[in-house]
């Protein structure tokens, strides 16, 4: 996760090779302004977009919980015993309190992961010599697809999705509407219990997806074209 | 009275012994009538004997088999205990368990439910129809949960980790108890215009049983020395299936559910020997009859390795298994190294229940001492001879809730009695002898040896020869019992816990005794092997035990008699 | 067969130590075994709270080598037999004598709780699919493990203001019960002090009946706790539907 935050930094402050026809990092979608034409020009756009996944991964509740014991030896593992020197307040008071803002984080990911979505499709279909597009699969589009998959499984698999989707009932089978809530909600859950496998694959895939593009874009690598 | 200035001293109206199902029920009821209530308990709230039940509580609510009705309720518990119950106690029991059970629920207790939203029931040795209202695998644990929220949010005064050790009485009238905290060993008076009692089992006179510790009998025990009648004594319920392997779990039980899922019993030759005994029933027989087949297997050389029959699942898909039984798959697999989806179980019968216990008045629960109340397994009458599964659980809240109610109304219309200290200075000074004595013996080996007794002389199939010896073997421990040698302070020593428990288990195991020889006859659970059939005349007696002086008196009262629409309701049609 | 050594916790909170005692080993000896072949063959004073022995009551919880586990449940074969065997009582709790620790604080945490209330005029109908989700909670067995291993009561010593997962569950069973017409939100954020986990999963971890407590305990209650304190945009819906509470 630190690691990933300095990578997903540097390539925000980088500004470039975000692109390689079809193909679009992940980091810098939606496409915002890119030529900077009202955006101050130290401002790379994948700043102001990169704040959104970090905070929804920041406040995700799994990486809460890696963040405590990693970072913060809150605790360090369970039952060894940490030193009670400063005066713990958990996520009672600030800072952590705003840890309570997930489900804004969410929300937003939803209109991202839609952005994404559709870059991925766009993934497949390549510019032609006449400037029409044709469908084709290169590495490239793969490797957007498993990423989008991903990202969309972490996200369907939040526990504040699926407390919004169906958690946040007491009775499900009062109406039919609240049945077909429990569906979903079940559904949720059971992503749910591998929120931490999906928070991890993302995470690595999302990085790997924008370094490809990187290494295309920048030409340090072909993509390969299979179809 | 110069006792009250020495003693930590409790006054309320009503005092409750015993946190099981039974008296966390009769606390709420109280409770409810305006009493003050104070409940006693040897262990912590919420973990007595109670929430180890599994297979559920028996309520003729007709949710899933829509032709029961109490009557049936009434004539399986009936002709279950051999028809020396009292049919009373049957007949309020087979009434009041639907209301009673809906009552938990709306507590908060949650069974698991049918299609149609209503609490699902199971069918169980002996019961016509499906009748158990349960909780997958854990239903004491609901039901002794809600009691218990129930009671906290009332605002019931528990006294946790304290052992009552005697009832203190005013004449013959019962008017309050004493005993000591576990914790530092302090001594404890408790004031009370009415006691129940509701101290559950007294597994724990048995190596081999499915009870915890504190089944010692320590409710009998103590109403018997205050001068109550107890009753049935001899009735004493082995379960069939219990884990003899490895020797840590042995008599731990295994859920009857395992054989109503469809689990099949057979020896080491592999013959499925229940169509020899009972080839129309098979495993589903009642409790007496496959504990006794199983029994003969092993004493005629078929048993299994470690002296016990096998159990067999495995041919029902694992799945099944998994989700039906799931904490029996954990049991074997964690505790004895068995797979039980893949093969069979070691099983043997286990002590498990107590049919007889202080003798009440069916509608008051009122024991033969004014005062004195008795509820749940403490209590005798409901089961006859035999109980049926299931039948406990609503036992303890049909009778508990009866108990709190007589005992607050008597409460009410009764003075504060007084207390002797005499009797207090006594009962201290037997429960401190221990400690002075120099040398004397550990209280463990007089526990283990009294257990070997009871199991090789007075176990599932007594004799005449057997009972004798066991009466004078009791005597000799009842003499080495008095010699006892505790070391340590009284700060939480469990040592000096069972050197007083362990004296009401040998008044307990001697009332048993003594019951099963003058029986001369086989019924339910009782099997002499002397007489081996039921005998028309012992069908119309009950046994009852009482003090007298020291001496320990036995004699017979005539079975009540049931009126005729009732008698109908029994007869043999089917 | 071969012997074991236990290192048990002998005294209480003022004085005391660990002793070694020798014990035999017999075929599926579980360690709760072991502390009672040293009651009736060595110390008949050593003080342990037990009931079932079979996992069902959740008396007999210690640190077995460290870790917080029943010891009716914890294998000798399944412990390393090179070195001693460590018994020591839960360190969460003021200890009594030896492995009996006082844990009268959670039945204190507890009757903060409002029971449950259901709403008027219910039809006592409920639905297996309801039922699910709430009966995983009441599978508890109140041995305290979870109090005990969570580092805001063990290390930052909160009891005033956290109730801990064992009474986020009890909540949890409150919360989601179909039937069940009070909010205990407010009870959790102040008096529970549900803000002070930080869901770092120890609890879960040590559970005996394996209830998932952070993912579908604390986790949802705490989305609850924001539904009507830290969400501004369902506080206006909620004021808007005019509904008390969600659902
Ligand atoms: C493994 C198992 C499974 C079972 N399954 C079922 C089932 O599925 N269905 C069914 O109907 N029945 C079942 N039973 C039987 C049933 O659980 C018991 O009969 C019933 O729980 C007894 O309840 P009780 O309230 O009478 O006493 P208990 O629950 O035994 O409680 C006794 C209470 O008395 C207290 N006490 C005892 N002595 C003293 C003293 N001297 N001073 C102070 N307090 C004292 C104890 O601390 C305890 O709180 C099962 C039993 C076992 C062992
Ligand atoms: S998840 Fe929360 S309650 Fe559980 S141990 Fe961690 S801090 Fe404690
Ligand atoms: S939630 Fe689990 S660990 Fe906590 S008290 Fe209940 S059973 Fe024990
Ligand atoms: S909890 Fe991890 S993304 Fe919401
Ligand atoms: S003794 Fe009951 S859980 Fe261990």
């Amino acid at each position: 996760m630190g690691g990933f935050s300095i990578y997903a930094t540097f390539r925000a402050f980088e500004g470039k090779f975000y692109e390689a026809a079809p193909y679009l990092s992940p980091f810098y979608s939606p496409l915002i302004d890119p030529h900077h034409h009202w955006l101050p020009l130290w401002f790379s756009p994948a700043m102001l977009i990169l704040a959104f996944p970090l905070g929804f991964r920041a406040t995700c509740y799994y990486y809460r919980k890696a963040l405590y014991r990693a970072f913060l030896l809150d605790p360090p593992a369970c039952a060894v015993g940490e030193s009670p020197h400063r005066n713990y307040r958990g996520e009672a008071k600030f800072p952590f309190i705003l840890q309570n803002a997930h489900r804004y984080f969410l929300y937003a990911a939803v209109v991202f992961l839609c952005f994404l979505w559709y870059d991925a499709f766009r993934a497949f279909w390549f510019p032609g010599p006449d400037k029409t597009l044709h469908f084709g699969i290169g590495l490239g589009s793969l490797v957007l697809l498993v990423n989008i998959v991903l990202l969309s499984l972490y996200l369907f698999s939040c526990h504040s999705l699926r407390h919004l989707i169906g958690g946040k009932m007491d009775c499900f089978s009062c109406t039919t509407f609240n049945l077909k809530r429990h569906g979903a909600w079940k559904k949720a859950s059971f992503l749910n219990e591998r929120h931490m496998l999906f928070a991890w694959a993302s995470l690595i895939s999302v990085g790997f997806a924008d370094f490809y593009v990187r290494m295309v874009s920048s030409g340090i690598i072909k993509d390969l074209r299979i179809l | 009275m110069t006792n009250q200035t020495k003693y930590e001293t409790h006054e309320h109206d009503v005092l409750i012994i015993g946190a099981g199902g039974a008296g966390l029920r009769a606390a709420i009821e109280a409770l409810a009538a305006g009493a003050r209530v104070a409940v006693v308990s040897k262990s912590l709230l919420g973990k007595a004997h109670t929430v180890m039940a599994e297979g559920g509580i028996a309520a003729a609510m007709a949710n899933v088999d829509k032709a029961d009705s109490w009557k049936t309720h009434f004539r399986d518990t009936m002709r279950g205990g051999k028809l020396v119950n009292n049919w009373r106690m049957a007949q309020l029991h087979a009434q009041e368990s639907p209301e009673r059970v809906r009552e938990l629920e709306q507590w908060g207790a949650l069974f698991d439910r049918t299609s149609d939203g209503d609490i699902l029931q199971r069918a169980f040795g002996g019961h016509t129809f499906k009748r158990l209202c349960h909780v997958g695998d854990r239903t004491g644990l609901e039901m002794i949960r809600t009691l218990q929220d129930r009671g906290v949010q009332l605002g019931i005064d528990v006294f946790m980790e304290c052992t009552v050790i005697r009832l203190l009485t005013d004449g013959n009238r019962v008017v309050g108890a004493f005993g000591y905290w576990r914790e530092q060993g302090r001594f404890v008076v408790l004031k009370a215009k009415a006691v129940v009692m509701a101290t559950g089992g007294i597994g724990k006179a048995w190596p081999v049983t499915s009870n915890s510790w504190e089944c010692t009998g320590d409710g009998m025990a103590l109403a018997y020395e205050a001068g109550a009648d107890l009753l049935d004594m001899e009735f004493v319920q082995f379960h069939p299936t219990g884990m003899v392997w490895p020797p840590g779990v042995q008599g731990l039980l295994v859920t009857e559910a395992v054989r109503g899922e469809g689990g099949i019993l057979r020896n080491k030759l592999g013959e499925r020997f229940m169509e020899k005994y009972d080839p129309k029933r098979m495993e589903l027989s009642t409790r007496d009859l496959v504990a006794r087949s199983i029994y003969t297997e092993v004493k005629e050389g078929r048993g299994s390795e470690h002296g016990g029959a096998f159990l067999d699942i495995s041919h029902k898909p694992p799945e099944y298994v998994k989700q039906k039984l799931p904490s029996m798959y954990h049991q074997f697999k964690e505790l004895a190294d068995v797979d039980i989806t893949k093969g069979p179980m070691e099983v043997g019968p286990t002590c498990h229940y107590m049919m007889g216990g202080i003798r009440v008045d069916a509608e008051t629960t009122a024991a033969s001492l004014p005062g004195l109340f008795a509820a749940g397994e403490s209590a005798a009458g409901l089961h006859g001879a035999n109980r049926l599964g299931g039948n406990s659980l609503s036992d303890l809240v049909v009778f508990g809730r009866r108990a709190g109610l007589e005992a607050s109304a008597f409460a009410a219309k009764s003075p504060a009695g007084g207390i002797d200290s005499g009797q207090i200075a006594e009962a201290e000074h037997d429960m401190l002898a221990p400690f002075e004595r120099g040398d004397g013996e550990n209280p463990y080996t007089v526990h283990r040896d009294l257990q070997n007794v009871m199991q090789n002389l007075v176990g599932i199939f007594r004799t005449e020869e057997d009972l004798t010896t066991a009466l004078a073997e009791l005597e000799k421990l009842k003499q080495r019992a008095t010699r006892l040698r505790v070391e340590g302070s009284r700060l939480f020593n469990p040592g000096w816990h069972l050197a007083r428990d362990l004296k009401c288990m040998l008044i307990v195991s001697e009332a048993v005794a003594r019951s099963a020889l003058a029986r001369k006859e086989s019924r339910g659970a009782h099997s002499r092997i002397d007489c081996p059939n039921p005998d028309e005349q012992w069908g119309k007696q009950n046994n009852v035990i009482s003090r007298e002086g020291d001496r320990m008196k036995l004699r017979q009262i005539p079975v009540k008699e049931m009126p005729d629409e009732l008698r109908e309701l029994v007869a043999d049609d089917k | 067969m071969a012997d074991a050594i236990l290192e048990v916790f002998r005294g209480n909170q003022e004085v005391g130590g660990a002793k070694q005692y020798t014990v035999p080993i017999t075929p599926g000896m579980v360690v709760l075994d072991a502390l009672h072949y040293i009651q009736a063959h060595l110390e008949p004073d050593l003080a342990v709270r037990w009931n079932c022995k079979a996992g069902k009551c959740g008396s007999c919880s210690a640190e077995v080598n460290g870790k917080p586990r029943l010891t009716c449940k914890t294998r000798m074969d399944a412990l390393p037999t090179d070195k001693p065997i460590t018994v020591y009582p839960m360190k969460s709790f003021p200890v009594i004598k030896d492995l009996v620790t006082d844990v009268s604080w959670n039945y204190r945490v507890n009757r903060k709780i409002p029971p449950f209330t259901p709403k008027p005029g219910t039809d006592w109908k409920m639905y297996q699919e309801d039922m699910d989700r709430v009966q995983e909670f009441r599978k508890c067995i109140e041995c305290f493990l979870c109090q005990n291993v969570c580092h805001v009561v063990r290390d930052h010593h909160k009891k005033e203001e956290f109730g801990g997962p064992r009474f986020f569950v009890r909540v949890a069973s409150l919360e989601m019960h179909p039937l069940d017409n009070v909010s205990r939100a407010k009870l959790l954020k102040d008096e529970l002090g549900i803000g002070y986990c930080n869901i770092t999963k120890c609890c879960t971890e040590v559970c005996p009946e394996e209830i998932k407590i952070t993912d579908n305990a604390i986790i949802p209650l705490k989305e609850r706790v924001v539904d009507e304190f830290y969400d501004p945009i369902m506080k206006l819906v909620r004021k808007i539907r005019g509904a008390p509470k969600a659902g």
